[in-house]
């Protein structure tokens, strides 16, 4: 047997950090989409559970979604009647957030995992240009903020825009498998469900080609966690010292990161590729008083 | 051992504010019922969600 050398250390690194990701990623998708027997007869999950949001996308019009999704229930509850702010949701994601950052993205996130199988199989891969990562946010700020609180009708309810007119969540996880068991639902799609279709075909081509592509450039949860991966508790740092420059960490990353210059980027989803690949050990993803590398 | 300073104070009582803003939110969110809007609205097909809206 021959012996080891810094590269074998560096892939048998890579491989146990990735099996470890993988496997939190499988327990928070079988978790938040446990109902898998509601897709037979396409009805919804009406329990408990979905008083509690999802860290993550998961649309709450999957037959199989135990938790509801946190930009859904924003929309919904800023539109109603009652309400034109969700303190409840808002609140939960700020939490979220300030504690975790967009290591919910890397981990716990069901429509992350999605797209990452996606991305494994064969398909000429590109790499995205960078102004398309700002599109989140203006997606953000006028279909979730904006749109359900001012667009409303003579009740005063506004509806969930984003869901309504973008989210290609909803029309993969909630309406093929809804549209496929209920025929009474087939008969009411018109122009709008061509246009959501439209927008998920090019979101699957677009996840075939580029590492989360809805990630990078649509999500609007990512955009709220990116922005507080700067204050967040779980975080990366970056031992100076020790860096040689050599850039793997970022030939690594699946986001397009930095690390070194940027560890505290808003794209950054905490996946941990760059902290395994290092051969300094130059780089660590730890809470504040815990070390976790 | 030099890792960079990932929290400055302006950082951490950022976070700490947050947070705090955040569990006001979610407790005063409960408190007003919107978990009952939230479900009301997740228990049911959303035909916006499904692209039929
Ligand atoms: S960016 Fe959105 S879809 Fe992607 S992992 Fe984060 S929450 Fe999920
Ligand atoms: S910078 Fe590192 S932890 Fe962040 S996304 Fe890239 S590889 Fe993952």
């Amino acid at each position: 047997m021959s012996a080891w050398n810094v590269s074998d250390w560096g892939k048998c690194m890579k491989i146990r950090q990735e099996v470890k990701r993988k496997i939190v990623q499988i327990a928070a998708f079988g978790f938040s989409n446990s109902y898998l027997c509601n897709f037979a007869g396409g009805q919804l999950y009406k329990g408990r559970w979905k008083q509690f949001c999802n860290p993550g996308m998961n649309c709450y019009s999957c037959p199989a979604a135990r938790l509801s999704c946190p930009i859904g229930a924003m929309q919904a509850v800023s539109g109603s009647m009652n309400f034109s702010v969700s303190f409840y949701v808002t609140g939960f994601v700020l939490a979220v957030g300030v504690l975790f950052g967009r290591a919910v993205c890397g981990f716990v996130c069901p429509f992350g995992l999605i797209q990452e199988l996606l991305y494994k199989i064969p398909f000429p891969k590109k790499k995205l240009w960078k102004g398309f990562i700002y599109v989140k946010y203006i997606l953000l700020a006028f279909f979730v903020l904006l749109l359900p609180v001012i667009h409303t009708n003579e009740l005063g309810m506004g509806a969930p825009a984003f869901c309504e007119y973008i989210c290609p969540v909803g029309t993969l996880e909630g309406g093929l498998p809804l549209l496929a068991t209920h025929p009474e639902l087939r008969k009411v799609v018109g122009a709008l469900f061509s246009i959501k279709a439209c927008i998920l075909a090019l979101t699957l081509v677009g996840c075939l080609a580029i590492c989360r592509f809805f990630c990078k450039v649509m999500c609007p949860l990512g955009a709220i966690y990116g922005i507080l991966n700067k204050i967040s508790l779980y975080h990366m740092e970056v031992d100076k010292e020790r860096c040689i420059s050599c850039g793997q960490c970022h030939a690594e990353c699946p986001m397009d990161v930095d690390p070194v210059k940027t560890p505290d980027s808003a794209e950054c989803i905490r996946c941990g590729k760059c902290t395994a690949c290092c051969p300094k050990e130059a780089l660590a993803l730890k809470f504040r008083f815990m070390d976790f590398r | 051992m030099d890792w960079n300073k990932g929290s400055g104070w302006k950082r951490q009582a950022a976070r700490g504010l947050v947070f705090l803003a955040a569990a006001g939110m979610m407790a005063w969110g409960v408190y007003r019922g919107e978990m009952t809007v939230m479900l009301g609205k997740a228990v049911n097909v959303c035909l916006e969600c499904i692209g039929l809206g």
